[in-house]
């Protein structure tokens, strides 16, 4: 996993509610047996014009100018806007994959939807809640300043105009955080525990030997 | 200290507890798919790691299966991409093995949520995960199964455990009486309803009360399959009666003195009468009305005798453009009366809606009846070989096939329309399914959720009808 400690980027703003992960990342794409490839088709129906499937060559594709990521002044842009309950639906980690492909390290909204929300920590992305008055306000600066960029600071919790005259901290917790500021495989360090679930396992099975029937 | 059904399950598979909570917990059952398992093999073949405890692994091919042409085998999947990743899970399995393997075409293969419960391979007590959100759906037997990542999948197999964090706990009383034609499914509806999509988010969410009791498993597993789409990542409900005499003589349930011995841990699986809940809320089971989702999302929801909302009435901006946008997604008028909505298709199946008592119900319906001439395409898939040959004894599939539904092979099929089975652009469908979201059943279709009586009663009429009324 690719760490992340400090990061400054530019802000797109998603201005609805409850977005799911199929419209995060299409069905038709969850086919593949790669970790990799989901990036160009982020938000597929909301991004083309015409029906994706894998295969094809997105970037030949006819765009949707009304979706906001098709937008110039949103290119490049590294940091997502969205609103609460973001990335509700299955449980598909093709959802954060196809958002680090195509570039997002951070997603901001007041709540997210909890599978969706741990998923994105396995894999270097960060979700940041904030309050809901924090980010309607995100949501006007957006709207109000082209080049609008946020700074994010894992270490100290805080996400930031490049001014500071706006500065929110957030909550993450720490063992989390201590993951993604160093890029850890979650796997390796619990098996540092191996004699413990070992042992557990043992009483365990003693005691519910149905339980591994 | 006073526990709650979840406490006592989150406390006893603790391994590990880190100063900030974070919890290292134990997973007894370990459900395997195609579609959210290849990467976790190929991760673990990569780090160059072992699978903890492979027994522990029930897994099968559901997703990306077609329902038709079973005859033709494998070179049957036209669909290469799908094909590749069906015989992925195959030399995955082949190579590091499972408690048991129902691949593609088995006998007992079906949608992995429905072949859990129906082996006996869940049991009250257990922790049970799987990469699919709808894993919720085995919390109906008094165990802690919730969904994961495809990551999370790799940690399982790799460490038997997952880093996790307890949840709060929330209560959800159901009390009284249902009326006639109201269903697990309505009431789950009318719960997602009254808390919406988020309401349970960050908690596991005990589904109790007098409605809840009365339910039978499949009933009981339709309401907690549900409890991820009002947020929670866990639904669950005390093991009883209903719970245990279901589980006796299953496959990989417990037999002889095992079994005794196991009951009587399994009646321990309850909330003490004074655990304290974070949350909790009480319906009315008798208010509760047969429910049709009108929306993109399954908190969008009615009673069947009710309208489609008017937006102009919504004072919160970000829910009133949702509520204009996913009538205009839908092709739907403000204040129509649901039952002047027709329909182009209905799909009969998935993990919520496609148990023998689901196929039962929607037969019943059906029987002695033609299918409406509007209705292009009705199907009704069973969610697993043994419930599609239960239903076959019992004579249903020859009712829905008289009646003008197509009677395929299991699978998920039109719930997440992944393989061959899926709606039209702005085709309208009536489903037992479990999501009605932009472009779920196929790009721009229709979806409206509902239980299986009520769609077999839309596809008889064309339109939706208000099952508690009819018969």
């Amino acid at each position: 996993m690719e760490k992340l400690t400090l990061h400054s980027g530019l802000v797109a703003p998603l201005d609805r509610a409850n977005v799911d992960t199929d419209a995060i990342i299409p069905k038709q794409y969850l086919k593949s047996i790669k970790r990799t490839g989901y990036g160009p088709a982020l938000f597929d129906a909301w991004r083309y014009l015409d029906h994706g499937e894998p295969g094809m060559d997105h970037a030949k594709r006819p765009l949707n100018a009304e979706f906001v990521l098709n937008q110039d002044r949103y290119r490049g842009a590294s940091i997502l806007l969205a609103r609460s309950n973001f990335g509700c639906g299955s449980s598909r980690e093709h959802a954060p994959w196809a958002l680090l492909e195509y570039g997002f390290r951070c997603v901001i909204a007041p709540s997210f939807a909890d599978i969706f929300y741990g998923n994105c920590f396995k894999n270097g992305v960060l979700p940041v809640v904030l309050k809901e008055a924090e980010v309607d306000r995100l949501f006007h600066e957006c709207a109000a300043f082209p080049g609008f960029r946020l700074t994010l600071d894992l270490d100290k919790q805080r996400i930031a105009t490049l001014d500071g005259a706006l500065s929110y901290g957030f909550d993450v917790d720490a063992f989390r955080k201590y993951c993604l500021l160093n890029g850890l495989d979650d796997i390796g360090l619990t098996l540092r525990h191996a004699d413990k679930i070992r042992a557990f396992e043992t009483g365990r099975r003693e005691r519910f030997p149905w339980a591994f029937g | 200290m006073a526990q709650t059904l979840y406490d006592k399950l989150w406390d006893s598979h603790l391994v590990h507890v880190e100063q900030d909570g974070t919890a290292l917990l134990y997973i007894d059952r370990h459900l395997v798919h195609e579609v959210t398992s290849p990467q976790a093999f190929e991760g673990l073949k990569i780090a160059g790691r072992k699978p903890w405890r492979i027994d522990s692994v029930v897994a099968t091919a559901d997703h990306n299966t077609p329902t038709t042409d079973w005859d033709k085998g494998m070179p049957g999947i036209q669909d290469t991409i799908a094909r590749l990743q069906i015989e992925t899970l195959d030399s995955n399995i082949r190579e590091y093995g499972a408690k048991v393997y129902f691949p593609f075409l088995d006998k007992r293969q079906g949608i992995v949520h429905v072949i859990g419960p129906e082996n006996g391979a869940t049991l009250p007590g257990m922790t049970v995960v799987c990469g699919d959100s709808h894993t919720s759906t085995h919390g109906a037997f008094g165990c802690l199964a919730f969904g994961v990542g495809t990551s999370e999948v790799e940690h399982v197999l790799a460490t038997q455990c997952l880093v996790s964090r307890k949840m709060k706990n929330m209560r959800v009383n159901v009390d009284g009486v249902v009326g006639p034609g109201v269903t697990g499914k309505d009431i789950i509806l009318a719960i997602i309803g009254r808390i919406g999509t988020s309401g349970g988010t960050g908690y596991a969410i005990e589904f109790a009360g007098s409605a809840i009791r009365a339910l039978s498993m499949e009933g009981r597993m339709t309401v907690c399959n549900m409890a991820v789409e009002a947020g929670a990542r866990a639904g669950m409900i005390a093991v009883d009666d209903t719970t245990i005499d279901y589980l006796k003589g299953r496959p990989f349930a417990p037999s002889g003195k095992g079994w005794d011995e196991a009951v009587v841990y399994w009646r321990t699986l309850k909330s003490d009468a004074d655990a304290k809940f974070d949350h909790e809320i009480t319906l009315d089971a008798a208010a509760i009305r047969p429910q049709v989702t009108w929306g993109t999302s399954p908190e969008m929801v009615v009673a069947v005798d009710g309208t489609v909302p008017d937006p102009d009435k919504e004072k919160d901006s970000v829910r009133r453009e949702g509520m204009e946008r996913a009538l205009s997604y839908m092709g739907l008028k403000p204040r129509t009366p649901v039952t002047d909505i027709t329909l182009d298709k209905v799909f009969i199946g998935s993990c919520t809606n496609s148990r023998i008592e689901d196929l039962r119900a929607a037969a019943a319906v059906v029987k002695g009846r033609r299918i409406a001439k509007s209705i292009r395409l009705a199907l009704v898939v069973p969610g697993s070989g043994p419930v599609k040959a239960q239903a076959e004894r019992e004579g249903l599939d020859k009712i829905f096939v008289a009646a003008g539904f197509e009677w395929r092979e299991p699978g998920c099929s039109m719930c997440l329309a992944m393989n061959a089975d899926f709606l039209q652009p702005e085709e309208r469908c009536a489903a037992t399914s479990n999501r009605n979201f932009e472009g779920r059943q196929g790009d721009r279709s229709r979806t409206h959720l509902v239980s299986p009586a009520m769609a077999a009663a839309a596809a008889i009429a064309g339109h939706f009808v208000d099952v508690s009324r009819t018969n």
